[in-house]
């Protein structure tokens, strides 16, 4: 990676605002939010509920406007779906009536392209799920529906993948083996992975750096890179690294809520905090 | 911007219950297979009931034209069935035709009118008025107007599948899931994708709902105006062997009547369980 590439983001969102205009009045969801995402880097992001993660995201796929402020990919502003953007949703987002094989052939069929079967055939049999072709999501555990999700938004190759909540429904142990799934698939494609997660465990796991949004309207309050080298181990999650960033991130987030008794040198630490390794 | 706040539904396919008369739901279970056993207590009832009737009807000497024994119908249909055979084929046709044609014009508004949120809520009452007057009443001034053919016929089974076949449509079409457009949208997905892969395969099992009663009710229907006027028709054939009191062929023509109501569910019943079960 020569100085040239790192000046320009992968994905740059600067001073994202978004207001919608419901029937009870206008919501401010994101007030000039401001990120940068580096090419192969994974970034999550955490936020108390309702704090515009989701808008953000959506945003950053192109699938939302934005009232004021831009966002970048690869320094061309997103105006709407990007084919290099591969997105996986919250709960799976599998259509129930077509099998698996057809759900993956779906980004394809609306593209009007020819589906990579070698490389189709390569995911599904890294995600495991080798011989579940003809089955129906309903047939299928949650695990298995959201690594299915995986497999479509990956098989279009994006440079970046926006996932959104994918295993806030599953319970901890699937959860951390789609972890370390997630993580063998950077390992392997090197994708841009921007991650939105309830889970201060799940966020640090996986990402080079978190994110913490504000309450609504979302910005961003502080960031945290994490610094332990890859392949990760279920280990460090047990270390007292992790148990420190975890409740820093967790106060941030509750501070939020709990402002009033904030004392004072917390109050002094709100700029960025990075941890060296 | 005009963008909604993404949401997720978290029930799965709750909008299911809305119909519960006519949950697709019911076509994923089935009647099921049955045993040998259960195959013949199947029969042996039947077996006790006709029987029972039958017995019942001779030992009290209950006149034929009040109710013929179960044995008189079933010499009847064998008997008569020539004869009935191409009555058969007339009600067919026009409830065919006309179910076809009152489908195609219920599918189609039922995909536009749900485009246009405003212009459904002022054309629902309409609707709501064609779903509930039972068509049959036009039928002598349908008569008046088209004669004593199947013109009259077929436009009375039309009137009356279209506006069922629509409102239960309309009910699929308007089960948007946010999520799954999101997803085809972010793939670049056009209005007229959208609706193909997205929308028209969410409406389905509605779709299919629609078309079952539509059906049921085109039937209804053909008959109906049958009874009314015009010299052909399993209808007809009612009021023709009622007038002459020969209640063993009336009866024979009832029996056919049911079996095609059956027949009609059983299609749909099928076809549901091909395309719809996954809604269950």
């Amino acid at each position: 990676m020569n100085a040239g590439e790192t000046t320009t983001p992968k994905l740059g969102v600067q001073a994202a605002t978004k207001i919608y205009h419901t029937a009870s009045g206008d919501l401010l969801a994101l007030d000039r939010c401001s990120l940068d995402v580096r090419a192969n880097e994974i970034v999550s992001i955490v936020g108390p509920s309702g704090c515009g993660k989701t808008t953000l995201l959506w945003s950053m796929s192109g699938l939302h406007g934005l009232t004021s402020g831009e966002i970048r990919l690869d320094g061309a502003r997103i105006t709407g779906p990007h084919p290099d953007i591969g997105i996986v949703f919250q709960e799976a987002n599998l259509l129930p009536w077509r099998n698996l094989d057809a759900n993956i052939r779906f980004p394809f069929e609306i593209k009007g392209e020819k589906p990579d079967r070698a490389w189709i055939a390569h995911l599904l049999n890294r995600v495991g799920l080798d011989g579940f072709g003809g089955k129906f999501p309903r047939e299928l555990s949650g695990g298995m529906q959201q690594r299915a999700a995986i497999v479509r938004a990956l098989a279009l190759k994006p440079s970046v993948l926006l996932m959104d909540e994918p295993f806030g429904a599953l319970d901890s142990f699937t959860r951390e083996e789609m972890n370390r799934l997630v993580e063998e698939i950077w390992l392997d494609t090197k994708t841009t992975i921007v991650f939105i997660t309830h889970s201060i465990e799940e966020a640090i796991f996986l990402s080079d750096r978190v994110v913490v949004l504000s309450a609504r309207p979302g910005k961003v309050a502080r960031e945290y890179r994490v610094p332990f080298a890859r392949p990760r181990s279920l280990e460090i999650m047990a270390t007292k690294e992790v148990f420190d960033l975890t409740n820093r991130i967790k106060m941030d987030i509750v501070g939020e809520r709990a402002r009033p008794k904030a004392p004072e040198q917390e109050r002094a630490s709100a700029e960025i905090v990075r941890i060296r390794p | 911007m005009s963008d909604a706040i993404p949401e997720f539904s978290k029930s799965k396919s709750g909008d299911g219950q809305e119909v519960s008369l006519t949950n697709l739901s019911a076509f994923a279970s089935g009647p099921g297979i049955k045993s040998g056993k259960e195959v013949a207590a199947i029969i042996a009832v039947a077996v006790v009931i006709i029987g029972g009737i039958e017995l019942a009807l001779r030992l009290f000497h209950v006149p034929l034209y009040i109710m013929p024994p179960p044995s008189s119908i079933a010499y009847a249909l064998f008997d008569e069935f020539p004869l009935i055979a191409p009555h058969l084929g007339y009600t067919l046709v026009e409830l065919v035709s006309g179910f076809a044609i009152g489908a195609v014009v219920g599918l189609v508004l039922a995909a536009v009118i749900t485009q246009f949120p405003f212009a459904e809520k002022i054309v629902a009452p309409y609707i709501l008025l064609l779903v509930t007057t039972p068509m049959l009443a036009l039928v002598p001034l349908l008569i008046l107007r088209f004669g004593f053919g199947y013109t009259p016929r077929i436009i009375a089974v039309a009137l009356a599948a279209g506006p069922m076949v629509m409102i239960n449509a309309a009910t699929g079409f308007r089960r948007v899931d946010s999520a799954k457009i999101a997803l085809a949208r972010s793939y670049g997905a056009s209005t007229l994708q959208i609706f193909w892969k997205i929308r028209a395969p969410m409406a389905l099992p509605m779709i299919l709902v629609g078309l079952m009663i539509g059906a049921i009710f085109g039937l209804l229907t053909a008959v109906g105006a049958e009874m009314v006027g015009g010299g052909f028709g399993l209808g007809n054939r009612l009021t023709t062997y009622s007038s002459m009191i020969q209640m063993p062929q009336f009866f024979a023509v009832v029996l056919i009547l049911s079996t095609l109501g059956i027949l009609i569910y059983v299609l749909f019943f099928l076809i549901g369980k091909k395309w719809a079960s996954w809604e269950a």
